[in-house]
């Protein structure tokens, strides 16, 4: 029976060696992933060690820490609830970590290597400073009217969302998505707690995480005709310039005849460009893009930021929040010419255009700014624990040149009827020049339409304040009518913070 | 029926290999290891002190002492009862032993509900630590006893179908009783007696069903390997030896669905088919039992797939196994959390009191290895790992050089006991096979799984005592109590190799 038992004998090693192999990949190969792993509990009890920096905006503290009895030492709190959700994420035990408490994540936690010598001295003195301040550029006042007219609009939408850009830096003034949520259950210590509040804002189907300002495209509708508008001004057309328009125009090859929103909106056989954009007038566009043609209008749009990939909102030297690409869509026929139904419907923003709400905005901010259009951005400053040392200052970076300086003017002039004699009349502000472009989107058959508004106000200097987009998300009759008042009562707010007026 | 090659090829006056004469006994072998080992838990509990407590107390060595103390009395037992007993095994087992007791003290102290402050002053005895304290001072001395009773090993082969039926009885009891009275976390393992307290006897079952599995397999051995019908070039056992193979494969199967528990229904098949390889020494057994094992686990996860019912459970486990993460705040919570901390542990772990094992559930128990992993690394884990494979492979050899079938086979399947039921919880918790419900032997908290492994451990201490005992002092030293029973007669003596 000795030769079984030395056999025996073998086994039992190689059963061992199975096991010394597996402990070798669990703890030499996966090693870091499983410490790095969201649903390790261990590294966040250490994360809770350290007091985490402060989020805050225009002197206002947006997401602070307190201490706690517990074993994690301080609590996430978000004091401003719903109204900062988007930009702010949350930073939960259990789970994944979002927005701004995601992307500056090192830094607020102390652990990045900006902060080492804060750490070191840690070593000697033995306490545990906190991590840094992150500073944003939002400001306050811009934030709550932007959330406060999304969710007291007057057409009734429960869905929207509102950004605005200071035109001349990219800074962001104000960025809402609703229906938002509050962030503090979802930090809760209790995981189990937490888990069960995520598990319910994940079922709503409003969809209260999706980031709208961001992360989601639609189709933009009228707001597009300011793209085909500076196609057409890029390729030897002026405001005056006349277009062919009608009460109804009928694409060559097939398709579906295209109408204007109201019979009073164009007529006549002709009209001007700049009066064409002031009353949205849908054929008039519409024949303008195929007589432009789709790589014109395709081409105009990536110097808008369509198309865009790469784009991130956060730091302007580090990560951020992922931005959704805008697209213009297939215009082509099988053949691989135009397909002028396609060129028609797209050029007045149906079709296959989809656009996220920070590219309204991005579009309204290149005009305002003259044409050249800079890198959206929200982390303003970085402060360390000691609130003295600066360890970061955005430096604003020209994302692209858009259109020329010339063709901004004009596109401005144009846009500026629209809100003083058009149809975005409900976003002027006194003492200020706005303008804008309403956008009414029809979003399938027999749903109501997303209704649109982007625009800009510039001061009596000349100098552009701040460019906004305001979406209603299937509001339906007036939506556009109302994106333009809560439009003008955002650059309102920004106004009064900068203490103009 | 083949014999060992050496003892054929030897003379029968003296008849014995010679690697197994020993001039002396290595007694004092033993306790210089006993002593490094017990130093190295003092080492590890002023460790888990100076990390949880920020100081060394003046009682930090008072647990290491208490068991110094029992292991002492321990190794003078074996010094004058069995003095030619193999001078690792002792050692090795208190170092595990004593290493868990340490690291579930280290939960006592480092419990997220004890205020800091009266760290401390936790007394010796209270806690999950200090009832594992208690349990190994009762263990030990149950080995003692054993070894007291059991002068010489081939005694017990006199209660082997008392000790078969006892089994038996003990596997299946948790499996009738109502679920009032044998269900802890959702695993009818045990009987529990309102008040008193909970055993698992499916731990004492594993020692009894295994004396029987050698006695009968030691009878019946040569039919076993004998009669038989070849098949695709393997020979196959007759349909009616194949009977016992079936109601024990039956049986675990009936334990695997009732008692919700894959580790022990493995754990007894697999003691089983090695058992019988060794008697037989026939691989047709190895391969009938794996594929009968796999196909039972493979139909109950087919069943549990399609059918639920009884073998929902099982198959719950095994699609956890395939991907913790899918279900990683639920079903795969524990099994997650483990592979975590042994992941932050890394290579060289967090240090004793370092980690924080309290985020894996059942971290005293199932997950004790997982725990520990996060604590003493990867380094950690292999050495303890090679103490198992050392008390193992210790074992082995006694057997190799025990003189009698029944010895051999008793020994051999009770080491290779020991290292499956190690690979099954170990591989278990690293995600290597599919988690069962397995205690780690020495190291986990509980009172049955720490006398069973003891009683274990004396009886191979017992079984190398009498391989490595000089054969020109037999006569002599042969202790009293010797059965001149059939079994002793027919299996013991070297004689029946030349039997057909």
């Amino acid at each position: 029976m000795n030769a079984p038992l030395r056999r025996v004998g073998v086994v039992v090693m190689v059963l061992f060696g199975l096991l010394f192999v597996n402990l070798n990949y669990v703890q030499a190969l996966k090693a870091d992933e499983y410490r790095n792993s969201d649903y390790n509990g261990r590294v966040q009890v250490a994360e809770y060690e350290r007091k985490r920096g402060i989020i805050e905006a225009g002197g206002t503290p947006l997401a602070t820490s307190k201490e706690t009895s517990g074993d994690l030492k301080f609590l996430r709190t978000y004091p401003k609830g719903e109204v900062y959700a988007h930009v702010l994420g949350y930073k939960p035990v259990n789970l994944a970590d979002t927005g701004i408490e995601k992307s500056e994540n090192e830094f607020l936690a102390g652990t990045s290597d900006q902060l080492f010598a804060d750490r070191l001295r840690d070593l000697f003195t033995g306490k545990q400073t906190a991590g840094g301040d992150v500073l944003l550029t939002l400001s306050p006042r811009a934030q709550e009217a932007a959330f406060k007219g999304l969710s007291d609009n007057r057409v009734g939408a429960t869905k929207g969302a509102a950004v605005a850009i200071d035109p001349r830096t990219g800074a962001i003034q104000a960025l809402v998505s609703m229906p938002s949520f509050d962030p503090n259950p979802l930090a809760d210590h209790d995981t189990k707690q937490a888990q069960a509040a995520y598990d319910r804002l994940e079922a709503d189907k409003d969809g209260p995480l999706k980031n709208r300002a961001l992360s989601e495209t639609f189709p933009p509708g009228s707001t597009m005709k300011v793209i085909v508008a500076a196609a057409a001004l890029e390729n030897g057309y002026n405001p005056h310039t006349r277009i062919p328009a009608g009460s109804s125009w009928l694409p060559p090859t097939a398709g579906q005849p295209i109408r204007n929103a109201a019979p009073s909106i164009c007529p006549e056989d002709e009209v001007s460009l700049m009066s064409a954009l002031t009353e949205s007038c849908n054929t008039g566009f519409a024949q303008l893009g195929v007589k432009l043609g789709a790589e014109k209008i395709k081409e105009e749009a990536r110097r808008f930021g369509f198309e865009d990939e790469e784009l991130t909102v956060g730091r302007l030297n580090g990560d951020g929040h992922p931005v959704a690409a805008s697209r213009t869509g297939d215009m082509l026929a099988p053949s691989g010419q135009d397909d002028p139904p396609s060129v028609a419907q797209s050029s007045i923003g149906q079709n296959n255009v989809r656009m996220t709400p920070l590219e309204g905005a991005m579009i309204a901010a290149a005009v305002a700014n003259n044409g050249q259009q800079m890198r959206p951005y929200l982390v303003d400053r970085l402060l360390g624990p000691d609130r003295t040392t600066q360890y970061y200052k955005a430096a604003p970076r020209q994302l692209r040149q858009s259109v020329g300086a010339d063709v901004a003017r004009s596109l401005q002039e144009m846009m500026v009827s629209v809100v003083e004699n058009g149809t975005g009349r409900n976003a002027q502000i006194n003492g200020y020049r706005v303008g804008g472009k309403t956008g009414t989107a029809e979003n399938g058959a027999d749903r109501p339409e997303h209704g649109w508004f982007i625009g800009f106000a510039i001061n009596d200097k000349g100098e552009p304040v701040s460019a906004v987009c305001v979406l209603l998300e299937s509001a339906g009759t007036g939506g556009s009518a109302e994106a333009a008042r809560i439009s003008g009562a955002i650059m309102r707010a920004v106004i009064a913070d900068r203490g103009g007026r | 029926m083949t014999a060992p090659p050496g003892s054929v090829a030897t003379p029968a006056p003296t008849g014995e290999l010679p690697r197994v004469r020993f001039a002396s006994s290595r007694r004092n072998a033993e306790l210089a290891l006993l002593l490094f080992a017990m130093a190295l838990v003092a080492a590890y509990a002023a460790t888990v002190e100076a990390t949880l407590l920020d100081e060394v107390t003046l009682d930090f060595w008072v647990p290491t002492a208490a068991l110094s103390a029992v292991f002492l009395a321990l190794h003078l037992v074996v010094r004058f009862l069995a003095p030619h007993a193999d001078p690792v095994l002792l050692p090795a087992v208190a170092l595990l032993n004593g290493l868990g007791v340490g690291f579930l003290r280290r939960l006592d102290l480092g419990d997220p509900d004890l205020p800091p402050q009266e760290r401390p002053d936790f007394p010796i005895f209270a806690g999950v630590g200090g009832r594992q304290l208690a349990w190994t001072l009762a263990a030990v001395v149950l080995a003692a006893l054993l070894l007291v009773l059991m002068r010489d090993h081939r005694a017990v082969s006199r209660y082997a179908y008392t000790l078969g039926l006892a089994g038996i009885v003990l596997v299946m009891l948790p499996a009738v009783l109502p679920r009032r009275f044998s269900e802890i976390n959702n695993a009818k393992l045990w009987v529990i007696i309102p008040g008193v307290g909970q055993i698992q006897p499916g731990e004492f079952a594993k020692l009894a069903l295994l004396v029987f599995f050698a006695y009968y397999l030691v009878r019946k051995r040569e039919v076993l390997s004998l009669a038989s019908r070849r098949f695709l070039g393997i020979d196959f056992p007759r349909g009616r030896d194949l009977g016992p193979v079936l109601v024990v494969w039956a049986i675990s199967l009936l334990v695997l669905i009732f008692e919700k528990d894959l580790g022990t229904s493995l754990l007894y098949f697999g003691m089983f088919v090695v058992t019988l390889y060794i008697a037989t020494e026939r691989v047709s057994w190895l391969i009938i039992g794996l594929l009968l094992f796999f196909g039972g686990a493979f139909l109950a996860y087919f069943l549990g797939g399609t059918v639920g019912g009884p073998f929902a459970n099982f198959y719950l486990r095994a699609e956890i196994w395939l991907d913790p993460f899918a279900d990683a705040y639920d079903g795969g919570y524990q099994l997650v959390q483990g592979l975590l901390g042994l992941g932050t542990g890394g290579l060289f772990g967090a240090g004793p009191g370092g980690g924080q094992p309290h985020l894996v559930p059942e971290v005293h128990n199932d997950f004790i290895f997982a725990g520990m992993g996060e604590e003493i690394g990867l380094f950690g884990l292999s050495s303890l790992l090679v103490i198992y494979l050392l008390v193992v492979e210790r074992g082995l050899r006694a057997a190799l050089a025990v003189r009698d079938s029944f010895g051999k086979l008793l020994a051999g399947g009770l080491a290779f006991t020991l290292g499956l039921q190690v690979f099954v919880i170990v591989g278990g918790i690293s995600k290597l096979i599919p988690l069962t419900g397995q205690t780690t032997p020495f190291l986990s908290a509980g009172g049955s799984s720490l006398m069973a492994n003891w009683l274990l451990i004396a009886a191979l201490l017992r079984i190398s005592d009498a391989a490595r005992r000089p054969v020109d002092s037999q006569g002599t030293s042969r202790p009293s109590g010797v059965p001149a029973g059939p079994p002793a007669q027919l299996h013991g003596a070297p004689t029946e190799v030349i039997r057909p």
